[in-house]
């Protein structure tokens, strides 16, 4: 402590004080300071962005201006994207569905996403200044901690399990179209889906489910995902299907095995 | 007749092809050619001593093998008992190639098997290497008994008829035949009787006919659209093009404020028959892309309202794909076209779904109009009388 006293007076001490104080201040705004909300901010040159990397990376499919694009055989490339909002690019882009890898029965979620969230939220913007639509929601819109999963699991039956499982595993549509499972699924994502109403699925606006009977869903799929499993291997909680099947072969294979010994001769 | 009328090729003749087909006496087995008048019997092979039969140390081997395995089910069933008090429920630990799984679980499952499979086992190699190997054989013979036993059963039927005086007086055979067959009828009763009461115009109607009068005919009142589980009715407006509404007729459903023991109540007083009947799909699609008038009539600006009941085996019709228009059934695959009034499109299904004809109120909510034009679900004998 003596030899700290005694530095005080030192000529640099000031200059060290300032210098401490300085990274001080600077550290702590960087740590308070309000971070600009860049998904709320629909600038003008968000929107411009946009529109380059629309034209450049889906306009093939959904037409230079998002108007869509006939095949002329009655089907089309791409629909059009006006009034889909910016949540179902959010949701289409941020999942890597579109750009579509491959035209196929289904877009299909890929692990490998190609675009930036900054990238992803310009042409959002983009879809989004062309008419009104469904705003990418914010993290109170899905937090599961404000759900009942009770309640979740009364409005998942009625609405969602024909499809997506009673487990949330998914399930089989018509001509190779399929629900996907939502194990693992971000709440957002199953939020913008419930939204925007992917491909085959209907849409579920706040009309029809309230945003508290979606985060109820959502609580709902996450305690189920969550739940453990007593006999360890689910065979993907699709029910009967794969459980019988599983007991046909293994189950009957071993009974025959037992009935072939039982009839061999000893030697 | 020009060139391109007749086929460039011509009839190939037979003998291309070989000397026609292999006859009965002709195979792979290069023989004679000619069948033998009878196959003799081959009679059995010839009996295999066993090892336990040839040597002493053989049978101590065997006496070895069933004493371990019926060790291994003293040891399955001691495994098992220690383990029902020793191991705490809800321990998860992971096993390979089967995850995470609760240990109570697994280890009294594979102890109490072991400890079955060990007695199975060990009485089977037991009776296999050291009970009696002899082989016994056991001619077959007709089934048919001989000429004599045959008429000597008829003969002391007919002796015995004689000597209880049964063909001396028909009074004892008539009341006695009435009273056995008569008999048969209580029995009977009582099987028709444990089907349940007939159901009369039950099959018919649903919620949505209203309530059933002393004179036993539906009272129509026009009900809301309300939204399955909330109970909450429907404007016209929230429905959106794509968008599809589970819904129950209005006052069906159970107040979702009330408390666990009057919903019990509810479901006890057969609201979930009324519910599987009443069920009522809601979807808004572009009116332009309704084939069907009647379904444009019956609708609302594009709103449509059908039963959810497949017209099959009565699962819920649930599955809506809002681009194709196509209601799935998951339970058969039976495939219903939306735009044009549900007709079937693919499934064993045969009628298309009933439609609810709908319409709004003066507040602006979806109710429906007149109940089902017919039955829903599937069929039975006195459906459309």
């Amino acid at each position: 402590m003596t030899a700290l006293a005694a530095k005080r007076r030192h000529p640099a001490a000031f200059a060290f004080l300032l210098l401490l104080a300085l990274l001080v201040t600077g550290t702590a705004y960087a740590a308070f300071a309000p971070r600009p909300a860049q998904a709320a901010t629909l600038g003008a040159d968000q929107v411009v962005e946009g529109k380059k990397l629309f034209q450049a990376n889906c306009s093939t499919c959904h037409g230079l201006n998002a108007e869509g694009k006939s095949l002329g055989d009655g089907t089309e490339a791409g629909p059009a994207l006006a009034g889909v909002g910016a949540s179902a690019v959010d949701f289409q882009m941020g999942t890597g569905r579109m750009p579509l890898a491959a035209p196929g029965i289904q877009a299909q979620r890929q692990q490998k996403i190609l675009f930036t969230p900054e990238q992803i939220s310009q042409v959002a913007a983009y879809i989004a200044s062309l008419a009104p639509g469904p705003a990418v929601p914010t993290s109170s819109d899905y937090d599961p901690a404000t759900g009942n999963a009770a309640k979740g699991g009364a409005l998942f039956r009625v609405n969602c399990a024909m499809c997506h499982n009673f487990a949330g595993s998914g399930g089989a549509l018509t001509r190779g179209k399929y629900a996907p499972s939502l194990m693992g699924v971000a709440p957002k994502d199953v939020y913008e889906a419930m939204v925007t109403g992917p491909q085959s699925m209907p849409v579920f606006n706040d009309t029809n489910i309230d945003p508290q009977g979606k985060r109820d869903i959502i609580a709902f799929l996450q305690t189920v995902h969550d739940s453990p499993t007593p006999g360890g291997m689910k065979l993907g909680a699709l029910g009967p299907v794969s459980e019988g099947l599983f007991a046909w072969i293994f189950g009957l294979g071993i009974l025959i095995g037992c009935a072939m010994w039982l009839g061999q001769k000893s030697a | 007749m020009s060139e391109h009328d007749t086929p460039d090729t011509a009839v190939v003749p037979a003998d291309d092809f070989g000397h026609g087909a292999v006859r009965l006496d002709e195979g792979h087995v290069i023989g004679t050619g000619g069948l033998p008048d009878r196959f003799e019997n081959p009679g059995l092979p010839p009996h295999q001593p066993r090892m336990s039969d040839l040597t002493e140390a053989g049978a101590k081997r065997a006496e070895k093998q069933v004493a371990a395995l019926f060790s291994v089910s003293i040891l399955g069933t001691l495994v098992f008992l220690v383990s029902y008090f020793a191991i705490a429920r809800d321990t998860y630990v992971f096993i390979p190639g089967i995850g995470d799984v609760d240990l109570s679980n697994v280890v009294l499952g594979t102890s109490l098997g072991a400890a079955l499979l060990g007695i199975g086992l060990g009485a089977v190699h037991w009776a296999k290497t050291l009970m009696p190997d002899h082989e016994s054989v056991e001619m077959r013979h007709t089934m048919r008994s001989s000429e004599e036993r045959r008429q000597g059963f008829v003969d002391t039927l007919r002796a015995g008829g004689e000597t209880s005086q049964l063909t001396r007086r028909p009074l004892i055979k008539v009341t006695l035949g009435a009273a056995m067959g008569l008999f048969a009828l209580p029995l009977l009763v009582q099987l028709v009787g444990g089907l349940g009461r007939l159901p009369k115009n039950e099959l018919s109607l649903t919620y949505w006919s209203g309530e059933v009068g002393p004179d036993g005919k539906p009272h129509f009142k026009p009900l809301r659209l309300a939204r399955d589980p909330e109970g909450t009715p429907i404007k016209a407006e929230d429905v959106t093009i794509g968008s599809v509404f589970h819904v129950q007729p209005d006052g069906l459903l159970p107040d979702p404020t009330s408390d666990e023991p009057e919903l019990r109540a509810g479901l006890e007083s057969g609201i979930l028959e009324a519910k599987s009947k009443a069920a009522v799909l809601l979807m808004r699609l572009n009116p332009s892309d309704i084939k069907s008038q009647k379904e444009k009539d019956w609708g609302y600006d594009g709103i449509v309202a059908y039963s959810k009941i497949c017209t099959h085996v009565g699962c819920p019709v649930g599955l809506y794909e809002q681009q194709t228009h196509h209601l799935l059934c998951p339970c058969h695959q039976s495939t219903f076209d939306v735009t044009d009034d549900c007709k079937v499109i693919f499934g064993p299904a045969k009628r298309p779904l009933p439609q609810l004809k709908i319409t709004v109120d003066d507040e602006g909510y979806l109710i429906a109009t007149q109940p089902f034009r017919e039955a829903v679900g599937p069929s039975f004998w006195e459906r459309g009388q």
